[in-house]
């Protein structure tokens, strides 16, 4: 099962890489295509745009007045800590002076300082901000549900009834036959993850709203809180497995040479199984996001390329991709939170493991 | 913009989530997981406990008809045998009443036949003894009216006489 995971771990990070790669190829290409046709309507940036994360929360544009929320930006500079909001930008046409420290932004949102001393930028962003408001309304459904069940005799009614087949499916289906009998101690951190991931997922799916879950430094935290918890919770059974893996097979002398292989992949698979979480959620997320936001763009670009009438012609088509693709969406918006929370009560099964 | 910077966590989000998701954990395991749990075991033990009672009611209920059974069974056998007892008893008293009616018939039957016996012999007797007064008043009016004239006194001592003679 281990050396599965392995083996699928390093192929999606090869995977992963190879995207990359192709997507910094075809960006260049465009980059010099739009150079040369300059009329044609680009996609990428305002893709970039949509999945990326934001100083303030951007709804539209309507005949150049920008609809947005500003939010607060905290800076942590040379010692000082700077707060202000990003209304202060003004969109990027205005700086923003604290004491002797000037700050401007980019197009892309990316703040920076007019003597280039380095920034901590600890922003409430648009992700934060929606993160924030996902907290809120999970924390309050909950909390719903959890005071429903002082009255009707504890018969799930309302959203009582949606939420708590997902708890239990969490706790019989996920973390009961994952972990075995130590189950009760993860069963905290599995739901909240579970639900975390979910609310966000579908909070990221509403238009206008942020990209949380496809944010690679989010599915990071997520992903640390799981190798610490697996690797904390880790038996002898466990460890022995990644530093002596031949156990009493073979003498010491034949396995020492092969232990200067396998130790450091043993060593480097703790931390690969956290990082294909990290990036399976935000690969995920962040792809359902471009396909969705590419297939929309397909109208702009008929626009630009064959006129009203050629948008018109691909608008019916693209809005029923697009919507096949919701669907799709809402369905990845729950099979990753499960799957998430799947693999970790699995990795914390692995690791509390006793004996075979 | 550089699509590598959607592979570079942020610091500031790093920094959030972090805070933002322990302190959820933390929050969502008091109010949420807790309370949502317990009842959920609470109800699936009362359901369970429900099941259990009524489980145990039913083999009761099973156990309380078979033993109503048995006592049928043996109420039944009771009677019959009391019935047959009964029977037995009757049979018995009408015997031995026949027996006893019989043997007073008899009883009475012979004193009766000893009664008449006597009576009857008591009555051949006073006839007897009757019918010796009777004969002895008819021979003595007989005597008397043969003695009564001289005449007739005359014939008879002759006739005496003729039979002495006679002899």
């Amino acid at each position: 099962m281990e050396r599965l995971f392995k083996v699928f771990n390093i192929s999606f990070f090869i995977f992963i890489s190879f995207g990359v790669l192709a997507s910094n190829d075809t960006n260049h290409h465009e980059d010099s295509n739009s150079e040369e046709s300059s009329e044609m309507y680009d996609p990428v940036p305002d893709v970039m745009h949509h999945i990326s994360d934001a100083h303030d929360w951007h709804f539209f544009t309507f005949r150049e007045t920008h609809f947005t929320i500003p939010l607060p930006v905290i800076l942590f500079t040379d010692n000082n800590l700077d707060v202000f909001m990003s209304s202060d930008f003004h969109h990027g046409h205005n700086n923003v002076t604290k004491g002797d420290r000037v700050y401007s932004i980019d197009e892309h949102g990316h703040i920076s300082e007019a003597s280039g001393l380095s920034i901590l930028n600890f922003s409430i962003t648009k992700n934060v901000a929606s993160m924030l408001l996902a907290v809120l309304i999970l924390f309050l459904i909950l909390r719903k549900v959890a005071k429903s069940y002082r009255k009707n005799n504890g018969v799930p009614r309302g959203i009582q009834a949606f939420i708590e087949p997902l708890i239990l499916f969490v706790r019989d289906d996920v973390a009961k036959p994952n972990i075995g009998t130590k189950y009760k101690k993860y069963l905290p951190y599995l739901l909240t993850l579970f639900f975390f991931i979910l609310i966000n997922n579908l909070l990221g799916l509403l238009p206008g709203a942020a990209n949380v879950t496809g944010n690679i430094a989010l599915t990071m935290v997520l992903s640390v809180f799981t190798l610490i918890i697996t690797n904390v919770s880790g038996s002898k059974m466990y460890w022995s497995h990644i530093f002596n893996p031949l156990g009493n097979s073979m003498g010491w002398s034949a396995k020492i040479p092969l232990y200067i292989i396998l130790l450091p992949i043993e060593i480097v698979g703790i931390f690969l199984k956290p990082i294909a979480l990290m990036i399976r959620l935000f690969a995920n997320m962040t792809a359902g996001h471009i396909i969705i936001l590419s297939l929309l763009s397909l109208i702009f670009m008929a626009q630009s390329g064959l006129g009203t009438g050629g948008a018109f012609g691909v608008a019916p088509v693209s809005v029923a991709f697009v919507l096949f693709m919701y669907l799709i969406e809402l369905l990845v918006a729950f099979l990753q939170a499960y799957i998430f929370t799947l693999l970790t009560s699995l990795f914390i099964g692995l690791a509390v493991v006793e004996d075979h | 913009m550089n699509p590598l910077d959607l592979v570079t966590p942020g610091i500031g989000l790093i920094f959030w989530t972090s805070i933002v998701f322990l302190l959820l954990v933390l929050i969502l395991k008091k109010y949420a997981w807790k309370p949502i749990l317990d009842a959920v075991d609470k109800r699936s033990k009362s359901i369970e406990d429900a099941i259990n009672a009524a489980d145990e009611a039913k083999s009761s209920l099973a156990q309380l008809n078979e033993e109503r059974a048995k006592i049928k069974k043996e109420s039944l056998a009771d009677r019959d045998a009391l019935l047959k007892d009964a029977a037995e008893t009757k049979n018995q008293i009408i015997a031995e009443a026949k027996t006893k009616a019989k043997e007073e018939t008899d009883k009475i039957l012979a004193s009766a036949r000893e009664v008449i016996k006597t009576e009857k012999l008591a009555a051949i007797t006073e006839l007897k003894n009757q019918v010796a007064v009777l004969s002895l008043e008819i021979a003595e009016k007989i005597v008397k009216d043969q003695l009564s004239s001289d005449d007739k006194q005359k014939a008879l001592v002759d006739s005496m006489i003729k039979d002495v003679n006679l002899n």
